[in-house]
């Protein structure tokens, strides 16, 4: 069954969401999902960027109250 | 019936917390109503951020150690013990050595450690400064090194966020001093679309690469190095090929973490303000070890490390919390042998880094001296 982690990445500026994701990604499970939720609205371009690159797979993004929510799963 | 305070980890945070808890409950300590012991894993303190000079003979290795026994308040009892397990329920640490110790109050300190063997290939072609033994073979490679194609690349996670740029700035001076620079050619990559995680950094540095002609990768995050055909290979499906490979390899956390089940990778869930451990309210963790989306930088620990002694000294002198950990981070950044520049932030205030000087540069150089006093609790 996959598993879902979410990093509160609010505010974080160093390393920053897309830094975050990646460092987690590593210690999930494929199939695992990682929420991100990010205050700095580069990140809805730069994550679904860096997840193409790679070949993971976006699950959504949504705009909530002041943060973006970006959903990934781990396809590899 | 003394209160416990048990410190595992004497790196800086650990050492910060055990003195300034010192300062703060001292008549306590001496009335014997509050005990302080730490146990760790080296009779040595290392200022690490001095391995950065060490590749380029800019520090000899000696300048980087003491005695952590003298570097720690003397009540602060110290065992050279490392923790074997960490058990929050029961609220004891186990060590290697099979001794067992309780606590009222636990200071999680345990810091992090690289993991090169983590990328395939890497520990057999790459060189590092994130620890003394990589710093020394470092320093003989470049020592050797007659001109040629050097990469250097960047993981994630690692501590000390603006080593890499440092490490490129100060690489590129010594083959300037050298004479290779004609011959030679620097690539830096990084595993996001830009030079650095923190924008307005990676801002300044795309002219200073420029300048400076220092090629770059940016969505570079490491698959697998190939010692033998010296090529390096990303997730991202390029591969560059290098005479010389420096790293900063993908770090964890302890082992300890990982064997007593609190942090997936060895980073522990912690209260991004409280600096407890989620689902504690006597566990504090500080400094690499945590899992806040926060640079694991020295300053962070030292910053984190404050407010923590705040928080235990009043829990235990006024049954009150002090303050919050606002995120505070602050960071020299060298652009290379002779200048410098910082930058600070913390949870709701952006980096705004300043143009790079000389003088901010002897400020670092001063630092890597005053360190010592930030250890003490004393700066």
């Amino acid at each position: 069954m996959s598993e879902r982690t979410r990093i509160d990445a609010r505010g974080a500026y160093c390393p920053g969401p897309l830094m975050e994701l990646i460092a987690a990604l590593k210690l999930v499970q494929v199939g695992d999902e990682i929420e991100v939720l990010s205050s700095d609205k580069g990140s809805a371009n730069d994550i679904p960027e860096w997840v193409k690159k790679v070949h993971h797979e976006m699950v959504g993004i949504t705009k909530e109250d002041g943060h973006w929510s970006i959903v990934v799963r781990k396809a590899k | 019936m003394a209160k416990k305070i048990l410190i595992v980890g004497g790196g800086l945070a650990g050492t910060i917390v055990g003195n300034g808890l010192c300062r703060q409950l001292h008549h306590e300590m001496a009335a014997g109503s509050v005990a302080i012991t730490m146990i760790g894993a080296s009779d040595t303190h290392m200022y690490q951020p001095g391995l950065l000079y060490v590749p380029f003979g800019r520090m000899r290795e000696s300048e980087l150690f003491r005695e952590q026994r003298k570097v720690l308040n003397r009540h602060v009892p110290y065992y050279i013990d490392p923790a074997k397990h960490i058990d929050v329920d029961k609220k004891t640490v186990t060590t290697e050595s099979g001794k067992s110790y309780d606590y009222d109050f636990l200071v999680i300190a345990t810091g992090s450690r690289i993991r090169p063997d983590n990328i395939p290939g890497m520990t057999e072609g790459g060189h590092w400064f994130y620890d003394l033994e990589g710093a020394r073979k470092m320093r003989d490679a470049l020592d050797k090194f007659e001109g040629g194609k050097i990469v250097v690349n960047i993981n994630a996670p690692h501590k000390c966020p603006v080593a890499p740029l440092e490490v490129t700035f100060m690489l590129r001076d010594y083959l300037e001093q050298k004479g290779l620079l004609d011959k030679s050619e620097i690539t830096y990559t990084y595993p996001i679309g830009r030079l650095h995680a923190l924008e307005p950094v990676a801002a300044w540095t795309v002219p200073a690469f420029d300048r400076a002609s220092i090629k770059s990768e940016t969505f570079f995050n490491t698959k697998s190095v190939d010692a033998k055909a010296k090529t390096i290979t990303s997730e991202e499906e390029t591969t560059l090929e290098y005479d010389l490979l420096i790293t900063i390899p993908p770090h964890t956390g302890q082992q300890v973490i990982l064997d007593s089940d609190l942090g997936a990778g060895g980073w522990v869930p912690t209260g991004r303000h409280t600096l407890l451990r989620d689902g504690s309210d006597n566990v504090f963790v500080v400094g690499d070890t945590t899992n806040l989306p926060i640079s694991k930088a020295g300053s962070t620990a030292h910053f984190e490390a404050d407010t923590v002694v705040d928080n235990i000294a009043s829990l235990i002198k006024e049954d009150r919390w002090a303050r919050q950990y606002d995120g505070k981070v602050f960071c020299f950044v060298e652009t290379g042998l002779n200048s410098g520049t910082y930058v600070w932030f913390n949870y709701t205030t952006p980096p705004n880094p300043g143009p790079p000087s000389q003088m901010i540069h002897w400020f670092k150089l001063a630092y890597n001296r005053l360190y010592w006093l930030s250890a003490r609790g004393l700066l």
